[in-house]
């Protein structure tokens, strides 16, 4: 087991470090921070232009293999991954972000898995009934829908609810108010509150869907199985083997979905970002393409695929755990 | 939920039950047997259709409906909807229905070519790392979890800022968005024609001297032909978000053109005062999409021989 393990692991870094490396080239390629130096107003001189883009390894005139070194050396020998053409250590601004998008994401992500995989289990109890039906077409609607346009919508709604209520209810730029806030008890708890319905409404919408069709898939495949048909047979009660015999069963692959993406919640949900404004890792990423920050670019990159490989083991390791028929030794 | 404990008769003798004139023993060919258990769906059916009206919207709209994409209505700014213009017009005064049914056929020419280039690459990829085996296939399996470490996302973006601009510059986004939509698809294609190689008419075709490229198209895609189709289908939707997430942040189609995704991202700017210009694009964007999933669900269930979704036919 160990043994597999490491293995797998060893395999993961070096597909990483590839797959990184891929992303950097691309990047320094494709992107062109000297083009934001000549633009400016007043014009820079070219040698100190050269200069700044010297000091973030970026210049497009100096090899591309000598750029690569140093880039490795940097991120080996003294983990630093870098400035953006701007200065500014892209390492603390990433740290930064990952606990601001952590923060986003986790609240959502939990309900969404708990109803989604509770809506999947009983519209699959329920299959063909009314409740089954009406459930079944509303998630057809909003596995369809983007989460931009499900934020949109949700922002138009409060919207009009605020107008309605007659005071700010929900609050949709940011974590959390930038003014000064009103003078009652835990008003700073609230205003966060405030600011974190609406996205965590989104995002639990959004992981509801997917959640409700991939469990109620599963659920149908071990209510028709033999041994749920068995255990029926031999007079077991009814709720007693949906619980027990058919959802137990039908659990083992959601666990692993949920293992995978436990991993990515660090990523963050960049569309979610950009609608309510918040400064996570998404967000980071678009805005680092668009600003010709190569450092930055390829940072998230490395970092997004580090938690897909986490988020790969903690699955392998999860159907190990849950999944009896699974034997790795 | 019922039990079924008839095993010994054979479906398609059930077909009685349909045509209570004809007798019992009459059989059906696959082609009849698909299409009974695909007109059973009604959502499939639905799909079907208003896809179809949507192409064909696409197709022709331009000449039946008044304004032009890129015409102004000079001093119609921000108007909500009205006769003339049925979806309202824009902050420039471009009429929103023209402009969301221009948007609709980009979409559709990008769904349907990412969803076909991706589907063929994932059948050769697939079945010829299965069939062939060895290195070639562990070179194959590397390639695919190495492409799906890397986040699409940020790199499409960063090639399309990079790329080339102009009015063919959506090619490329097409060629990038179905070079990362392949992978996934050919690890099913694999497994499956795992099982089809060890057949004996293709050991026969083999000693009979056929050459692999020939065997593969010939013997084993058409045997995973019914995954494919779903799989073309359900690409359809995902290419159209991917297209339109890409847009939203102004890394697909670029400007004067426009897409289902550059008119929702537009839109988004003003919901506050003028929301029919998200909510035209927005919504023909959802309904695309569930009726291409609600599509290729129909497929599947109609096609797989094992599933009962489709009832028995």
């Amino acid at each position: 087991m160990v043994k597999y393990l490491l293995l797998r692991i060893a395999n993961y870094a070096l597909l990483l470090f590839i797959a990184v490396s891929l992303a950097w080239v691309l990047a320094q390629t494709q992107l062109h921070p000297r083009q934001l130096f000549e633009v400016r107003t007043p014009p820079l001189d070219p040698k100190s232009i050269e200069n700044i883009l010297r000091a973030a390894n970026v210049s497009d005139h100096v090899p591309l293999w000598d750029r690569y070194t140093t880039w490795l050396r940097g991120v080996f020998l003294h983990w630093d991954w870098g400035t953006s053409p701007g200065g500014g250590d892209v390492g603390d601004e990433i740290g930064r972000r990952i606990w601001v998008s952590f923060r986003l994401v986790t609240i959502g992500w939990l309900l969404g898995t708990v109803i989604g995989v509770a809506l999947g289990a009983w519209s699959a109890v329920r299959q063909y009934r009314i409740s089954d039906r009406v459930i079944t077409a509303l998630v057809l609607i909003l596995v369809a829908t983007p989460s931009y346009v499900t934020g949109e919508v949700s922002k138009m709604v409060a919207t009009v609810i605020n107008k309605q209520v007659g005071f700010q209810m929900f609050l949709f730029l940011g974590e959390k108010s930038t003014g000064t806030l009103p003078n009652y008890p835990l008003a700073d708890v609230v205003d966060r509150i405030q600011h974190m319905v609406l996205p965590t409404l989104v995002l639990t919408l959004l992981g509801l869907a997917g959640l409700q069709r991939l469990q109620r898939g599963l659920m149908l495949d071990a209510l028709g199985s033999d041994f749920v048909r068995t255990a029926r047979a031999k007079g077991l009660r009814e709720n007693k083997a949906v619980m027990k015999h058919a959802l137990r069963t039908a659990l083992i692959p959601t666990g692993t979905y949920f293992a995978f993406q436990a991993a990515t919640l660090f990523v963050g949900a960049t569309y979610t970002e950009r609608i309510f404004a918040f400064q996570g890792m998404g967000i980071y990423g678009v805005d680092t393409i668009s600003k010709q920050n190569i450092n930055g670019v390829v940072a998230v990159t490395a970092f997004g695929g580090l938690c897909y490989l986490v988020g790969a083991i903690l699955a392998d390791l999860m159907v190990a755990f849950l999944d009896p028929r699974v034997r790795l030794s | 939920m019922s039990i079924d404990f008839r095993t010994n008769e054979e479906p398609e003798a059930l077909s009685g039950f349909e045509h209570p004139v004809a007798a019992t023993t009459k059989r059906l060919t696959r082609g009849q047997l698909i299409r009974r258990r695909f007109f059973r769906n009604r959502g499939a059916v639905v799909g079907l259709i208003i896809i179809g009206v949507l192409v064909l919207l696409a197709l022709f709209g331009q000449y039946l409906l008044p304004w032009k994409f890129d015409q102004r209505d000079l001093g119609q700014y921000y108007k909500p909807p009205s006769p003339q213009h049925p979806f309202g017009t824009t902050q420039a005064g471009f009429d929103v229905l023209s402009r969301t049914v221009r948007g609709l056929g980009k979409s559709l020419i990008i769904g349907f070519m990412v969803a076909i280039i991706q589907t063929t690459l994932a059948a050769l990829i697939g079945s010829s790392a299965a069939y062939i085996g060895g290195w070639y296939e562990k070179a194959w399996l590397w390639v695919i979890d190495l492409m799906l470490v890397l986040p699409s996302f940020f790199l499409i973006a960063i090639v399309s800022q990079g790329g080339p601009k102009g009015n063919y510059a959506w090619l490329l986004l097409v060629v990038l968005l179905a070079a990362f939509g392949w992978q996934l698809s050919a690890r099913v294609v694999r497994s499956l024609s795992m099982s089809v190689k060890e057949r004996e008419y293709v050991a026969a075709a083999r000693f009979m001297g056929l050459s692999t490229p020939r065997l593969l198209v010939r013997h084993i895609i058409p045997n995973i032909a019914s995954m494919l189709i779903v799989d073309v289908c359900l690409g359809v939707g995902y290419a159209i978000l991917g297209e339109a997430g890409l847009s939203y942040f102004g890394y697909g189609v670029q400007a004067p053109d426009t897409s289902l995704g550059t008119l929702i991202s537009e839109g988004a700017q003003s919901t506050t005062i003028a929301p029919w210009i998200f909510l035209a694009p927005a919504s023909v964007l959802v309904l695309l999409v569930m009726c291409v999933n609600a599509l290729g669900d129909g497929l599947r269930d109609a096609l797989d021989p094992t599933s009962l979704s489709g009832g028995q036919a």
